[in-house]
């Protein structure tokens, strides 16, 4: 608090990014976490806007206007507010504060740490237990015959970037491992990073090796030569060097740099041209400059686009993304993939290309382990890539965002093969930033464990899907789940993202929801259903059919839910016998039937809903939660 | 029959047919007077009927004796047929050029055509002037319509029936038709319920380089004007362009003799640009190449979604003029039959939910675009592959379809059909069974005698079995002015035509059959639950619980 000057400005103006519109007037205030902006309308009315000082990226004060005295502040989320001061003293002093606010010094500053959602430590210690990595190796078949999970690096000895526990070939001596990691930069060693089943290829990530002109490793080598014999189906592996050829080149001179094939007697060398974290952070810039012209022209915009890049650096990850996963799906080649440090470009392509080949990357759940298990634990750095504190501008960079950006424009061109929505995307992106919750927080897991953020901060997930209703896909088809995904990666296929670099650009937004409107009917199905056995039950009690087990007849059906009590035997009964009226189709033969036999092929979707009665949301949500958990320990 | 000379190989066997994400079929492919046809003869796969009058192109490739045709198509297909035999080749190729530029109207295909369906509703009386007079009589008697055009001679592009002011007559009609370009004198194209505004349209007044005016011309229109309002013109045209048609005897509207009117200048491109627009946009679609910047600088390069921003920002002024500013609106540009059709017929869809449902947007198009004189015959004669030299080709009514799919988009709830209407009407517009599309303008049409010898588009599109197929599962029918955004961000490539034939569509059309049946089976369920809770009230009146059977 003691940052804040000036905690409340009066009369201040709120201007409109279209000039013809009216501008707001209204009050400013400054707590210690957010900024916010209450307009007074006429009929009493109030709007906020409310920022969180971590979104701020920056503040700007433009030169003095008749009008008064403006300032300008960016935000991580690309929002864009444009305030007008009538005294220079207060836009002075809200200025200087938000300069010091938008940028901590010391972790302990980051919002995570004095946030509460109200849970107990039971809660907090299950929130951050809900998403385990360890578990998604399980999902993929591991431990197998070919690979198993190590606890080598359990102390971070081997390499302070990586997770505690690795995804190895089982035939990798111990000497193998710890000397292939004192081969690559930083000791990011070759470790699995998806096993895909029915092919019986890997997909495993690293750093460049320190090959320098002429160097060359032996255990590195023999490294490379386990993960392609753990692969029976190939005798070689592809090595996918995710960046531009010449920017590995200039590696070698300093000691780094990438494979040479002639000392790899079973590899396939392949360069993929993704930019660095340089370019693609100027790229953004460039890229909001366009979304932020004011009235342009559609020859501006289509130019501003074009020269800005974005889509073009969106098309290279996407495209290597598509190569790892045709190489491990079509060609059942086992493919390593390295960038420079292997925390950025490496991230990105492999993460997508999980999504191309694996469905359950594709739902809400899924998502989340995809996130933790290739970004969070293997080590993106996620604050100094988001600029969490005042540190090294040129640390910063969007590769996060692109990753997000890709995984959009594949729900683009495939509207039934995810989960969630445009809004899950937006919302995780705009988490990451916020540091409310301490996933995002830290470079690597060893800097989570010294901070020792589980006991400090809460865990993002469990609020994501205490709110998964926003973010589902009502499109969404789960008989379409086993399916790879092959995009089509050429140009005219990738579209500029209005819903997230305009995103506060309501105007620019269809005036009608399709997804809302979506969304509701879904809802309404629902309670159709519930209602509908409920009156097939009053309805067979009132035949005679069934005894009378309830007392009267015309108990309203949204108000209690049979499913939630104890399932007593008449409601059994009653489903039984009223399933059949209902088309026959015991997927949506309503609430009960699931209840009772508690299927995990079951539309979870469905059981959420049912569970959530009109009236008490919250509630029936958690219950929600720690059904999954359930699911999660079995 | 004459078509028989120009068909040399009336078929080949053993040919093989490729299109774009569909499989290879090989078969027989058969040359009629008005169809290419290519069957395999199994029932597996499917047909290729393909009119000669939907073809825009075709070029000739030789490997050896094997031959290779492309055939690319008005409505932006291209397709590869691959022929065995250098002389069949040949006679194919050049059946194919003769037969797919005819240059006879009454040997186009709508004339020989004879529908397997029962003719319920003709559309060639589906949508008459009297009609849509009524309606507006119902609303105000400040309007009459007028037979000064009854022979076409005042104006060879209007109908012989025209709504005008009621106080003008037809002598000062004569006289202010005189005055604009083509005989196009100012007619009502649309009348604002809400606030009693209008809206006009007209061809330019030629006024020419010495400044000529017309009383009646003014007096006309300054007839819509309620005492003491101003109006507003707009002149689709920039003000260097208008400037510019004075030398050739046009002109606009000079201030000093329409004091109670504020002109106002857009930059609707015209019917040359526009087409040049069209196969430049086209020729981006269709390239392969993986270069981002390629694309992007190709697309901003064609200049359509320029185009598209133009017309309905213009549209959007013109609504806004009517609706928010409460004015009236004269629309025109030079001919009054392109640009300023755009403008009307998309402020209507603004302004006027009846335009936003299947029977009014028929109803719009037959008013503003076939009654109101669109050269279609002239402007659809060849679309984006066309090698020959542009005549007057235009893709004037594309672009209105385009800038309805933008509205559409933006607001997916509002309208009665969906996009297949759309690209189902640019289809027809340029090549088509039925005889809509054909002729320049109700004269010609008369002439043709049209509504007698070929069928109606609308007589086959009202049919409920083809109605289906364009109903927008989303709809509610609201009464509000929509206002579109018209940022580029607003505006996207309209995928459905420009990318039909380049991409897979099966994720998108599950994901439509998708929505349906969400839509569907909520409307099922709603009834179900209905028809229970009225079965318990029943039961619940009777005394005795009794066993229904």
């Amino acid at each position: 608090m003691e940052h804040i000057i000036t905690p409340k400005v009066e009369y201040v103006k709120l201007l409109n990014t279209y000039p013809e519109k009216k501008s707001a007037l209204g009050t400013l205030y400054l707590t210690a976490t957010h900024l916010i902006y209450v307009e007074q309308t006429n009929n009493n009315a109030r709007t906020e806007t409310w920022v969180l000082h971590h979104h701020i990226l920056s503040v700007e004060k433009l030169p003095l206007t008749a009008s008064g005295c403006p300032l300008l502040i960016r935000c991580k989320t690309f929002q864009l507010l444009h305030l007008l001061f009538q005294r220079e003293r207060d836009c002075q002093d809200v200025f200087q504060s938000l300069l010091r606010l938008s940028q901590p010094v010391k972790e302990e500053e980051l919002y995570a740490f004095l946030y509460n959602p109200h849970q107990n430590e039971e809660d907090r210690r299950q929130g951050w237990e809900f998403i385990s990595v360890a578990n998604d190796f399980s999902r993929m078949g591991l431990s197998n015959e070919y690979w198993e999970i190590s606890h080598l690096n359990k102390n971070y000895e081997i390499c302070s970037t990586y997770p505690s526990i690795l995804g190895l070939p089982k035939n990798a001596s111990v000497a193998v491992v710890t000397g292939s990691a004192k081969f690559r930069s930083r000791g990011r060693l070759p470790v699995l990073s998806y096993y895909h089943k029915d092919t019986k290829a890997a997909l495993c990530r690293c750093s460049q090796p320190l090959s320098g002109l002429t160097s060359r490793c032996v255990e590195d080598e023999q490294m490379l030569q386990a993960i392609s014999q753990a692969n029976s189906n190939c005798p070689f592996i592809y090595v996918v060097d995710t960046r531009p050829k010449l920017n590995a080149m200039a590696n070698r001179a300093a000691g780094k740099g990438y494979e040479n094939e002639d000392n790899y007697s079973n590899i396939r060398f392949q360069f993929q041209g993704i930019e660095n974290i340089h370019i693609m952070r100027n790229s953004l810039q460039k890229l909001l400059e366009v979304c932020s012209m004011k009235s342009p022209s559609m020859s501006d915009y289509l130019t501003g686009l074009e020269n800005s890049g974005w889509l073009r650096h969106i098309k290279s990850v996407m495209d290597a993304g598509v190569f790892l996963a045709k190489a491990v799906c079509d060609e059942r080649v086992s493919v390593l993939v390295h960038c420079s440090d292997g925390w950025d470009r490496t991230a990105q392509v492999c993460s997508l290309a999980c999504i191309l080949l694996d469905p359950y990357y594709r739902t809400i759940k899924g998502l989340m382990v995809l996130i933790e298990k290739e970004w969070i634990s293997f080590g993106h750095k996620f604050s100094h890539r988001c600029g969490h504190l005042d540190t090294d501008p040129k640390e910063v960079s969007p590769v996060f965002t692109q990753f997000l950006e890709c995984v959009w424009q594949l729900s683009e061109q495939f509207p039934c093969v995810f989960e969630f929505n445009e809004r899950y995307l937006i919302e995780i992106h705009n988490q990451v930033y916020a540091c409310q919750y301490g996933n995002f927080i830290g470079n690597c897991q060893k800097e989570r464990l010294d901070m020792r953020l589980h006991e400090k901060t809460f865990s993002l997930w469990p609020y994501l899907l205490k709110n998964q209703h926003l973010y589902r896909n009502p499109l969404y088809r789960r008989s379409l789940e086993s399916t790879v995904l092959r995009p089509s990666t050429l140009p005219l296929h990738f579209k500029f993202w209005c819903g997230m670099y305009n995103h506060y650009d309501r105007g620019m937004h269809p005036k009608q929801s399709v997804l809302d409107q979506l969304l509701s009917l879904t809802q309404k199905q629902v309670e159709g259903e519930r209602t509908m056995t409920e009156l097939q039950r009053q309805l067979a009690v009132a035949d005679g059919v069934l005894p009378d087990p309830s007392g009267p007849i015309n108990t309203p059906a949204e108000q209690d839910s049979p499913s939630e009590k104890t399932p007593t035997a008449p409601v059994v009964q009653s489903n039984g016998s009223c399933a059949p009226l209902i088309n026959g189709d015991a997927e949506e033969a309503g609430p009960g039937a699931e209840k009772c036999n508690e299927k995990e092929g079951a539309d979870p979707g469905a059981t959420e809903h049912d569970l959530t009665s009109s009236e008490d949301k919250p509630v029936s949500v958690e219950t929600e939660h720690s059904k999954e958990e359930v699911h999660e320990s079995s | 029959m004459e078509f028989a000379e120009l068909i040399k190989t009336p078929r080949v066997d053993g040919v093989v047919l490729h299109r774009p994400f569909m499989p290879t079929v090989e078969g027989t492919l058969c040359l009629t007077g008005h169809h290419l046809i290519l069957s395999s003869r199994q029932d597996t796969t499917e047909e290729l009927w393909l009119l000669h009058a939907n073809i825009d192109s075709t070029e000739k490739r030789f490997v050896g004796s094997l031959g290779t045709i492309i055939v690319k198509c008005k409505d932006l297909r291209v397709i590869q047929l691959d022929i065995p035999g250098m002389e069949e080749c040949l006679n194919i190729a050049s059946s194919i050029e003769a037969l797919s530029t005819l240059d006879s109207v009454s040997l186009m295909y709508p004339f020989f055509y004879r529908p397997l369906f029962e003719v319920i509703e003709d559309g060639w009386q589906s949508f008459v002037p009297e009609e849509s007079f009524k309606d507006l009589e119902s609303m105000t008697d400040e309007w009459r319509l007028s037979e000064v055009n009854k022979d076409f001679s005042l104006c060879p592009s209007y109908p012989s029936l025209l709504t005008v002011p009621k106080d003008i007559d037809d002598e000062s009609l004569c006289k202010a038709a005189s005055f604009r370009h083509g005989g196009r004198f100012p007619v009502l194209s649309y009348y604002h319920k809400k606030n009693a505004m209008v809206m006009m349209r007209a061809a330019q007044p030629l006024t020419g380089t010495n400044g000529r005016r017309c009383k009646e011309d003014e007096k006309l229109i300054n007839a819509t004007l309620c005492a003491g309002k101003r109006g507003y013109i707009i002149d689709t045209r920039t003000i260097a362009v208008a400037q510019q048609a004075k030398a050739r005897g046009g002109g606009f509207e000079q201030e000093a003799n329409y004091p109670q009117w504020r002109r106002i200048h857009k930059a609707i491109e015209r019917s040359n640009v526009l087409q040049d627009s069209l196969i430049k946009l086209v020729e981006a679609c269709n390239d392969q190449s993986h270069s981002m910047d390629r694309w992007l600088s190709k697309l901003e390069a064609s200049n359509w979604q320029s185009n598209v921003k133009e017309i309905l920002t213009t549209a959007c002024l013109a609504a806004q003029c009517i609706d928010r500013e409460g004015a009236s609106v004269l629309v025109h540009g030079t001919e009054g039959t392109d640009s300023t059709l755009q403008v009307t017929s998309l402020a209507q869809i603004i302004l006027d939910p009846a335009c936003r449902t299947i029977r009014g947007f028929e109803a719009l198009i037959e008013r503003e675009w076939l009654q109101a004189g669109h050269p279609f015959q002239q402007r659809c004669a060849q679309s984006a592959y066309s090698n020959g030299k542009p005549r007057s080709e235009a893709p004037v009514f594309l672009l209105f379809l385009d800038c309805v799919w933008q509205i559409l988009r933006q607001f997916p709830c509002s309208f009665q059909f969906n996009e297949n209407l759309l690209i189902m009407l640019f289809e027809h517009a340029y090549a088509s069974q039925f005889g809509t599309f054909l002729g320049n303008c109700v004269a010609e049409r008369g002439k043709l005698q049209l509504s007698q010898k070929t069928v109606s588009l609308w007589s086959w599109v009202n049919r409920p079995q083809e109605l289906e197929r364009f109903l927008n599962p989303l709809y509610e029918p609201n009464n509000l002015v929509i206002w579109p955004s018209v940022a580029p961000q607003s505006l996207l490539l309209w995928e459905g035509v420009f990318l039909r034939w380049n991409r897979s569509t099966k994720c998108l059309d599950e994901a439509y059959q998708e929505m349906v049946h969400i839509i569907e089976y909520n409307k099922e369920l709603q009834n179900k639950v209905n028809s229970l809770r009225r079965q318990l009230a029943q039961l619940e009146t009777e005394d005795s619980p009794l066993q229904t059977p």
